[in-house]
């Protein structure tokens, strides 16, 4: 356990994504098994014992504390978890070792609810105060340490390129979903002690077929005829696989990930036989909601049905790799889209639909298509561009140049003033990189104010970043810690890409990837956007 | 005839508001505890700057700790600088004044006062771990005793400094490219952490910044080792990888630290124990080491030195008022001005 909290401790702190590998790498090498597989099963979201209240924590504290230091101390550290850790205090005498986090694992899976309490008063007893911490955000569910799965899993395949394994990130995820923990058989491929793990027959995942962006002259050398275009539809993109009954049914998502269990109103509509590639969204009376709709679905462990109400699932379909039990995969995409079309007409699934191809003849046409699809299409917030695909393109997996391209559309733009401005962290530690930036509300100079809308740290040159540094220094009003408030005089042009309205934030408006696309030096905050302007973006 | 009973301490040593001089004033001493205005005679605690002001007239302390007032004030450490050594007494007016070590930082102070048979004891700041760099703190028996309580929540429990020193170490070798640029205060932290490092094995140079390299000397020159010390800025940016580097907080933040490859930035204060300060300080590894008691020292300090009355100053008051006089003391706050400003 001390080194799984090490390694939470370690990064919850460690801002860069290499960073955070480096010390996911360290853990793999330096813990034995079983105990790293737990780990990585920790942050995976792999365990699946039932999460402890907060309450019971609360209640374990107060029969070890004086209730008045109790409080003092709360109030002074602010989390609950962190101060039950900090504050406990270990029975005199009880030397116990500390256990390992399989232990722990084991006894939590295995404990009735009414053992639980003795099992952890006894390890809080037994670990130290980043133990403790870590055992409490383990046992309540919420490391939240900005550690995704496929961030972890990208570290183990650097784990295994280390050791001289032929591995790359998505030959894990194609065999993820066959693994459970502590994946052992996993660590001995890495470690090169074992073979690839063979996960035939377990879950039937098929390593998704994904595409490049289309990028500057590219069209010039691509022919119109030899493509098939349809619109990128702003969801998460899923594998459905059918094995005939609906409690059999799959929903995997990009990274191998099984999704039934949170969109059970999807999977009671797979009683077919198929494997097929589509882009899971969110749908009310056939009409597509932007992707925060879609947002209050995902990652929840309970589904309410309120949720399933508000927020129906949809499920719009691009490809088809298995029919029955026949491999598609190796056919044109001409070929599997027939083949799509034709089984589709004679299943009628319900809760899904084929995207639709368009229709174009030369890339101008095209081109003028995915320009107006903002201001035409009813569905309009949930486009992201179009995706252009090669009409003789078998399904392979990963990511191959030249047969599929995604052609984002243009992101919306808007001058922004700069408002607070806050050290960034690791290489930009020392740098003002962080911006927060807003726009008017009421005419500037007659009783206007300026309010912020969004905030941004990327978009800049390194450069342009020492020069923005030297703009916050000489122009700092007020200092937070480390945030500048600064007088109102440097513009930025924030490119995002869509606006929407949110009760949390003081403007009204979230911007969704707000990036700082130029540095207006040469305009005026006075003529920077009004709050009015954004709220027009705003989708519904 | 009866011999009369010793006189109440709060009747010979009370705070004294800040535009009498602040700090404590033991009236038939006719002095200041480390007053925080300049007063005609002052016996100070320790060289940090919230305790050791610039100005007085007369100013009593121990050897290391007068020097490091002539390091850091020059001019200003006072007009008249009169050494103690540790355990020598020494009588002003009616009251006997004992300097004991505290185990704080390099000559570092409790001050002893005795008048007509009542002893009281003014702790300075003060720790009961482990330093290589300073003489242990020594209990002593009082009537009344008068704490810090800087970290005195019980929240607040220093973890080994070997063991804090070990996760340093650790960091250099899963990021062996960076430079470990470890922000800590200059008088007191940068040298218990060289010499923790020492202990550790590691021999290597170690890096300073200017600010922190004449107290450092200083510490030598008292004897304390600490092997070899280089400025950073006088070496070549690509041999910085690697090495660890000690500088004030506020530089480590700032553009003086864009001259390392990759810092990674480490602080070592008690506060990084809580996250939510460590985080707000941009840290990428909080190391807690302290050079004040923390909870359980605090409480074991008040057991050791069993006074009946402890009055607690500068911190966190209430948590140690509270735990003192369900224990047993008679204690209460008392609100000194102008402490806790530097060290932490």
């Amino acid at each position: 356990m001390e080194r799984f909290a090490a390694l939470i401790d370690a990064l919850a702190y460690q801002p860069s994504r290499n960073g955070k590998i480096r010390l996911l790498v360290d853990y793999f090498a330096q813990t034995p098994d079983p105990d790293r597989g737990y780990g990585l099963a920790a942050l995976t979201g792999g365990l699946s014992f039932a999460a402890a209240k907060p309450a019971l924590v609360r209640e374990l504290v107060a029969s070890r504390t004086d209730p008045t230091l109790f409080a003092l101390s709360y109030d002074f550290v602010g989390d609950l978890a962190e101060t039950v850790a900090l504050i406990w205090p270990p029975r005199p005498g009880s030397n116990q070792p500390s256990p390992a986090l399989a232990e722990i694992v084991a006894a939590l899976t295995a404990a009735k609810r009414t053992e639980v309490p003795g099992l952890i008063e006894g390890w809080l007893d037994a670990l130290d105060a980043t133990g403790r911490w870590a055992l409490l955000k383990l046992i309540t569910g919420g490391l939240r340490i900005g550690v995704s799965a496929r961030l972890a899993k990208t570290a183990l395949a650097e784990y295994g390129a280390a050791r001289d394994v032929s591995v790359d990130v998505d030959a894990i995820e194609e065999i993820w979903h066959g693994l459970s923990p502590p994946y052992q058989p996993l660590f001995d491929w890495l470690s090169g002690s074992g073979s690839r793990p063979d996960v035939a027959g377990t879950g039937g995942f098929r390593p998704m077929m994904l595409s490049h962006p289309l990028e500057e002259g590219d069209l010039e050398t691509l022919l119109a005829a030899d493509f098939r275009a349809e619109w990128k539809w702003d969801g998460i993109r899923v594998q459905l696989v059918a094995r005939g009954s609906a409690d059999d049914a799959r929903l995997y998502s990009r990274t191998g990930d099984q999704i039934a269990p949170t969109f059970p109103d999807v999977a009671a509509h797979m009683g077919f036989t198929a494997v097929l590639d589509g882009e899971l969204l969110v749908a009310r009376d056939g009409r597509i909601a932007p992707f925060n709709d879609l947002q209050q679905r995902l990652n929840r462990k309970r589904v309410t049905p309120a949720m399933l109400r508000d927020y129906p699932a949809w499920v719009r379909l691009y490809d088809m790799l298995f029919e029955g039990e026949e491999d598609l995969r190796g056919l044109p995409f001409d070929e599997r889209r027939t083949r799509l079309e034709a089984w589709f007409a004679r299943t009628c699934p319900t809760g899904m639909d084929l995207s639709p191809l368009l229709d174009f003849n030369s890339w101008e046409e095209l081109a003028t298509l995915r320009l107006n699809a903002r201001d035409t299409n009813v569905e309009d917030g949930a486009i992201e561009g179009v995706m252009l695909k090669r009409r003789d393109s078998t399904y392979v997996a990963g990511r191959p140049k030249g047969p599929w391209f995604k052609w984002k559309r243009g992101p919306l733009v808007a001058d922004c003033v700069l408002m607070y401005a806050q050290r960034g962290h690791g290489k930009r530690s020392s740098f003002y990189s962080d911006y927060t930036f807003g726009a008017w509300r009421g005419p500037p100079g007659e009783g206007g104010e300026l309010v912020p809308v969004g905030k941004a740290y990327f978009g800049f040159t390194d450069e342009e970043l020492g020069q923005i540094d030297r703009w916050v220094r000489n122009h700092t009003t007020n200092r937070f810690g480390p945030v500048r408030e600064v007088s109102h005089g440097l513009v930025f042009e924030v490119a995002f890409d869509s606006v929407h309205a949110s009760s949390r934030h003081k403007s009204g408006i979230a911007m969704r990837f707000p990036r700082i696309s130029r540095i207006r030096w040469d305009k005026p905050a006075a003529e920077a956007d009004r709050l009015e302007t954004l709220e027009r973006m705003v989708v519904s | 005839m009866p011999a009369a009973s010793p006189p109440p301490p709060d009747s010979w040593v009370r705070p004294c508001p800040p535009e009498q001089g602040g700090g404590l004033w033991v009236e038939p001493g006719g002095f200041h505890v480390d007053p925080i205005r300049p007063v005609a005679r002052a016996v100070i605690t320790h060289g940090h700057s919230d305790h050791a002001r610039p100005g007085h007239a007369h100013v009593l302390a121990t050897a290391p700790t007068l020097d490091i007032m002539r390091a850091r004030l020059g001019e200003g450490a006072g007009g008249n600088l009169q050494t103690l050594p540790y355990h020598q007494s020494l009588r002003i007016n009616d009251v006997t004044v004992t300097l004991v070590p505290a185990g704080h930082v390099l000559g570092s102070a409790q001050v002893v006062l005795e008048f007509q048979g009542s002893r009281v004891v003014v702790s300075g700041d003060y720790k009961r771990r482990h330093d290589p760099t300073c003489a242990p703190f020594e209990p002593v028996a009082c009537d009344a005793f008068i704490t810090e309580a800087t970290f005195g929540l019980p929240v607040f429990r220093h973890p080994p400094a070997a063991a804090e020193i070990a996760r340093l170490l650790h960091a250099g070798q899963v990021f062996p490219e960076r430079s470990l640029v470890v922000g800590c205060y200059a008088l007191g932290k940068c040298q218990r952490l060289i010499a923790h490092l020492r202990e550790a094995g590691y021999d290597r140079p170690l890096y300073l910044h200017g600010a922190h390299l004449p107290l450092c000397e200083l510490y030598q020159r008292h004897g304390v080792d600490l092997g070899e010390l280089r400025p950073a800025t006088a070496t070549a940016k690509e041999e910085m990888r690697g090495a660890i580097v000690l500088a004030p907080p506020s530089a480590m933040m700032d553009k003086w630290a864009r001259r390392l490859p990759d810092p990674l930035i480490a602080y070592a204060s008690g506060w990084m124990r809580v996250r939510a300060r460590a985080r707000q300080h941009g840290v990428e590894l909080p190391l807690v080491v302290s050079d004040h008691a923390d909870w359980d020292e605090l409480c074991q300090t008040l057991r050791d030195v069993a006074a009946p009355e402890v009055w607690v100053t500068h911190g966190a008051e209430e948590a140690l008022v509270h735990w003192a006089n369900q224990n047993g003391f008679r204690a209460r706050p008392l609100h000194l001005v102008g402490f806790g400003d530097e060290e932490t």
